[in-house]
């Protein structure tokens, strides 16, 4: 699924990010093929694959919202905008629509507080949200 | 004391997408100057006499840092510019990284030649991937121009994780492993990234460079206080009317910052350094910024009298909890612990004996962390309980 040649253990990270981008999720069978093909256990590479926040061994929403829930959005209402969210698209926090369309995570601190309530969407960042720009913001989405 | 910017001097002059308009602007001739003047211990020299400290949070003199990775045996060496910036409330990278990414390239080189490494890392956050393309653009074109000879920039990218901020596991994240810290010593400039002598500087402390080296030490040296030289660049969110980056010579007032510039109203808590750093009330808003008082990464997040410390603090600790990496007992677990007291004291539950078990608590995390945020996280609980006990007592549960 991702090619491995040449590659090393050190090259694991980048390879797990590799396939998020390509896949949207990391399936098991591609941690155990990863795995062989480095030379490690499936342990190591499930290891690394959950500890960083932005790879998912579930299969996610073709579109990744994420919603910042630290202090600087939460004091500029940050949970009208997770609202908004929840309205539009009808799922909660840590779910994917049953359509594949979205999956919908609160994440922390994503550096734009000067223009907070902010959120993720997929790569692109998000600020100043209102309800008005969320509803915008998700029918533009695929 | 006034604005004054070292830092951010470039940050909306020029192009950062023309290396031609950044050369206009005395752009790499403190490189040019390094190498053709300078031997590389007289560079470490000038850095350490200029008194330049770590601006990630910790301090670290980084002349010193680079005197240490100088003289350890390596056949290789390396140079991480730490580009992940996680904690809660700073943005003041981003800011500079988006407006100005040559500078940041131009002290990476020079930070390379002092030490004798031929290979340097940005270590860019996941959540910051829209610079991906802006900064590879930027180490491309200083490369065409033949700024790179000596001199190797790569971008290596995280996946979401607060805690690959603290050195020793942003190395292990480079080395494709899970971001946890690693036991000191040996320290980074002995034994780094693939064990080799190592230098971890943030942006910001690298941006200064290149102004110290053309315009001197002592120029940079009669900045600031005794142990705080130079300028600081902040990071204001919350309750303000101009929230924003600003950069302010150390040893400025924090009321300068937050009631002048940022324009904020009805202070009631700041909280000064992020997730791991102090919270102080209002009425110690004339306390200078340096490294003597308080700084950390210079986030400021304001919250003003319709505030609930309770819900700060434990909003905070949740977060710490959440972005432990879990290596060491006295931070996996203690996070937990007092998060879970603190969501008792949020809904008026909390008992007696849970504010001695919060102080118990935050004594052994200081003690016994491995790292920074084990041992910093109990900040915001030792705070709050020095400066609004009163909050915690009338929440404990009668009956």
């Amino acid at each position: 699924m991702i090619p491995t040649q040449g590659k090393k253990q050190e090259d694991l990270l980048i390879l797990l990010e590799e396939a998020q981008n390509k896949l949207g999720y990391l399936p098991e069978e591609l941690m155990a093929e990863l795995a062989k093909s480095l030379d490690m256990s499936i342990s190591d590479v499930y290891g690394v694959a959950t500890f960083y926040s932005f790879l998912s061994t579930k299969p996610q929403g073709r579109n990744v919202i994420r919603i910042c829930k630290c202090l600087p959005c939460l004091l500029k209402n940050a949970q009208a905008i997770i609202e908004s969210v929840e309205r539009e698209t009808g799922i909660k926090p840590g779910e994917t629509a049953p359509d594949g369309k979205f999956s919908f995570e609160l994440t922390n601190c994503i550096g734009a507080c000067d223009e907070a309530p902010a959120m993720m969407l997929n790569n692109e960042v998000h600020v100043n949200l209102t309800p008005g720009k969320i509803s915008q913001i998700l029918k533009a989405c695929k | 004391m006034p604005e004054k910017w070292i830092v951010l001097r470039n940050c909306g002059v020029i192009d950062p997408k023309r290396i031609t308009t950044y050369l206009d602007r005395d752009g790499f001739k403190a490189l040019k100057k390094a190498l053709a003047e300078m031997p590389p211990e007289q560079i470490i020299e000038e850095i350490k006499v200029s008194g330049l400290r770590g601006r990630g949070g910790a301090g670290f003199p980084c002349g010193l840092k680079w005197e240490l990775a100088r003289k350890a045996q390596g056949d290789e060496k390396y140079v991480i510019c730490n580009a992940d910036e996680g904690e809660v409330g700073t943005f003041k990278d981003r800011y500079i990284l988006e407006r100005d990414p040559f500078t940041l390239i131009e002290a990476m080189a020079i930070a390379g030649y002092a030490i004798g490494a031929k290979r340097g890392y940005i270590y860019l956050r996941a959540e910051y991937h829209h610079l991906l393309d802006l900064l590879g653009k930027a180490i491309s074109q200083a490369r065409e121009k033949g700024f790179l000879d000596h001199f190797e920039i790569a971008i290596h990218e995280g996946a979401g994780s607060y805690i690959c901020g603290e050195e020793s596991a942003l190395m292990e994240s480079i080395e494709g492993k899970r971001g946890e810290v690693r036991y000191r010593p040996p320290f980074p400039p002995s034994r780094g990234l693939w064990g080799k002598p190592t230098i971890i500087n943030n942006v910001e402390t690298l941006m200064n460079i290149p102004q110290v080296i053309l315009n001197g030490a002592h120029w940079f040296n009669q900045i600031g206080t005794e142990r705080s030289k130079g300028t600081k660049v902040f990071s204001v969110s919350g309750d303000v009317k101009k929230p924003g980056v600003y950069e302010l010579v150390l040893g400025s007032q924090l009321r300068e910052l937050v009631m002048d510039l940022a324009l904020a109203e009805k202070v009631k808590i700041i909280q000064v350094g992020g997730a791991t750093g102090r919270i102080i009330p209002y009425d110690m808003i004339d306390t200078p910024l340096s490294f003597e008082t308080i700084l950390g990464a210079g986030a400021i997040t304001v919250f003003d009298e319709s505030r609930d410390i309770i819900d700060i603090v434990h909003r905070t600790i949740e977060f710490l909890a959440e972005e432990c990496c879990g290596k060491c007992a006295p931070c996996r677990e203690g996070t937990e612990v007092m998060a879970e007291i603190l969501e008792r004291f949020s809904c008026g539950e909390g008992v007696e004996r849970d504010i001695g078990v919060l102080e118990e608590l935050s004594n052994a995390m200081m003690l016994s962390s491995l790292c920074g945020l084990g041992q910093a996280a109990p900040n915001p609980v030792v705070d709050s309980l020095q400066y609004f006990r009163s909050a915690y007592e009338s929440r404990i549960r009668k009956n």
